[in-house]
């Protein structure tokens, strides 16, 4: 029994010297849910504020920019698909641009749309990933759901396409890998009339949601002057308030002649991304609509036989077509010495693929700049100061891929 | 020496009136413009052009590996200014036995990850850098896997 009169003690009064040293450094990651791959933050923290924020990365480096130097030009398109998982057909295209731009080949009108088509629903395909994923690390069990749902069509028409639902390597240098199939227009067509009134289904579920907008206005702020100087790019930069996007900016492979807006917003915070990326998405589908309607016929290899594999038929009866093919997969052709940068606006933000030829059938570097590390650099600018649960909805407004940060 | 020929483009010739000694070789290729710059003028260069000729972003920067070509290494930096959709690339070579250039850190923030990237994989180092560490490889990782003297396949001797 205690004796009722003994006092109870006094709480330590924590002198400066001690609540310095209560401040606290918590590893989040490498396998932690939120951080979508192997991001590790080292994160130290007063209470539940952030003081410091130190990310790690290179957990998926695999070395691909070497292995390019051992591949032949054609076979590193295998290799563009496994940088970026969620967007494979942007680094198939970037990387066959770059190359394109090294032979000076000149790619036919359908060839040229259906790239766009088809990166335009790996913009879907990603920004679904992202939206969903993102929506759940927040709280928003349904919206995953709903997101994968139509996902897995945008990959059955990618398996039509190319036999694979997602390192598809259907962009070829010289153009597609296969004749586009029969029946495609029938399956996308049936997507994209039914895709804008699922986006408003997301919508309904997100945009007035009290819980979202807690969680995400003014949440992961940062001025576009830092963004700018931090190398960030893609959505993040849109919404801040620059209106850069390389598909108007500096057009490829003919987004020229495509009627689309590039939203933008100026708050800066993790709600404008959001609404950013589902007008993106909104647009996407206009694009895709009017590659639909408007797709040219022709050929969907460049007249180049040095360059592009022969048709069978052509290979079994006629001699030069046999030589070019024995010589294409034997040896692989050779690309005129030079150097090339070539960006592309990938969902994420820029990609660029730096090329440099020797002359020979391999190329002598080819340098990959993924968006994500580039975004990802800006982590602990954004996350300085804020809480710790922040922190979940910061990275997650990122929309980074590990690979394509790692390579 | 700025080359004859390349004196209608504004950025290079912005560059040689900033600095005459600064611009060692350049070419325009396939639409794109390369700049050689003096190793030790690197930094007076972009801080020139990013405050002169808007080349607010920092795209990227890389290193190519000549080897057995002396000077080995290239540093390359792809600029991009905004406003005007200009690109440009500077490249500063490098010599195998004193690889050590001025980081541009100071310039542009951002150049702090390419740049331990570079340093990473072709031990490149970089004078003034605020943290010069590997970035994708361990810490003890030996060797610089993206020098062309480092074998792709095989055990290493």
């Amino acid at each position: 029994m205690s004796d009722s009169t003994t006092a109870i003690p006094e709480p330590e009064v924590a002198d400066s010297a001690t609540a310095a040293k209560r401040s606290l450094t918590l590893n989040m990651g490498p396998q932690h849910p939120s951080t979508h791959g192997v991001l590790r933050l080292q994160l130290e923290l007063d209470g539940e504020t952030i003081v410091q924020c130190q990310p790690d990365i290179g957990y998926l480096h695999t070395g691909i920019e070497k292995e390019f130097e051992v591949k032949n030009y054609q076979q590193g398109v295998t290799l563009t698909d496994r940088i970026d998982y969620l967007a494979p057909l942007s680094n198939n295209l970037c990387y066959c641009l770059a190359v394109e731009k090294l032979l000076g080949l000149e790619i036919p009108p359908l060839a040229q749309w259906t790239r766009v088509m088809l990166t335009e629903l790996t913009r879907l395909n990603s920004h679904l990933v992202w939206l969903g994923t993102h929506a759940i690390d927040i709280g928003a069990m349904s919206v995953f759901l709903y997101c994968f749902r139509e996902r897995e069509d945008i990959l059955r028409i990618f398996e039509m396409y190319s036999g694979q639902r997602m390192m598809t390597s259907y962009f070829r240098i010289g153009g597609l890998a296969l004749e586009p199939p029969r029946g495609w227009q029938q399956r996308v067509r049936t997507f994209i009339d039914a895709f804008p009134s699922k986006v408003d289904e997301y919508e309904e579920l997100l945009t007035n949601n009290r819980i979202w907008i807690g969680r995400t206005r003014g949440v992961g702020y940062m001025t576009l002057a830092d963004m700018l100087d931090l190398g960030v790019t893609g959505p993040m930069l849109r919404a801040a308030g620059l209106k850069w996007d390389s598909r108007k900016n500096e057009p490829y492979s003919s987004y020229e002649k495509f009627d689309f807006e590039i939203p933008t917003r100026t708050e800066g915070d993790v709600y404008a991304r959001y609404q950013v990326r589902v007008e993106e998405m909104r647009q996407s589908a206009r694009i895709v609509k009017q590659a639909l309607e408007g797709m040219p016929g022709g050929r969907w290899t460049a007249d180049a036989p040095h360059v592009v594999l022969p048709d069978r038929e052509k290979m079994k009866t006629q001699m030069e077509a046999l030589i070019y093919h024995f010589k294409i997969v034997t040896e692989g052709f050779r690309v005129p010495a030079g150097e090339v940068y070539q960006t592309i606006e990938s969902p994420r933000g820029e990609v660029g693929y730096y090329v440099v030829s020797d002359g020979t059938t391999r190329p002598y570097r080819v340098h990959v700049r993924g968006p994500s590390f580039g975004n990802l650099q800006a982590v602990p600018c954004m996350v300085a100061g804020t809480l710790i649960a922040d922190v979940i909805a910061s990275i997650g407004s990122m929309d980074f891929v590990l690979g394509d940060c790692d390579r | 020496m700025l080359p004859e020929n390349l004196k209608e483009y504004a950025a290079a010739a912005a560059l040689d009136a900033f600095d005459a000694e600064a611009v060692a070789a350049g070419k325009f290729d396939r639409g794109e413009l390369t700049l050689e710059i003096a190793r030790d003028k690197i930094v007076a260069v972009c801080g020139f052009l990013k405050q002169e000729r808007g080349f607010t972003r920092l795209s990227t920067v890389t290193g190519v590996d000549w080897y057995p070509e002396e000077p080995r290494f290239e540093v390359v930096y792809h600029l991009l200014a905004v406003d005007r959709n200009e690109r440009l690339r500077l490249k500063c070579r490098v010599p195998g036995g004193d690889s050590e250039i001025d980081s541009v850190t100071p310039v542009w923030r951002g150049a702090n990850w390419f740049e331990r990237e570079t340093f990473d994989l072709f031990g490149i180092r970089f004078r003034n850098h605020p943290d010069l560490r590997r970035i994708m490889l361990p810490d003890e990782w030996e060797g610089y896997p993206l020098r062309k003297d480092y074998a792709v396949t095989g055990s290493r001797v």
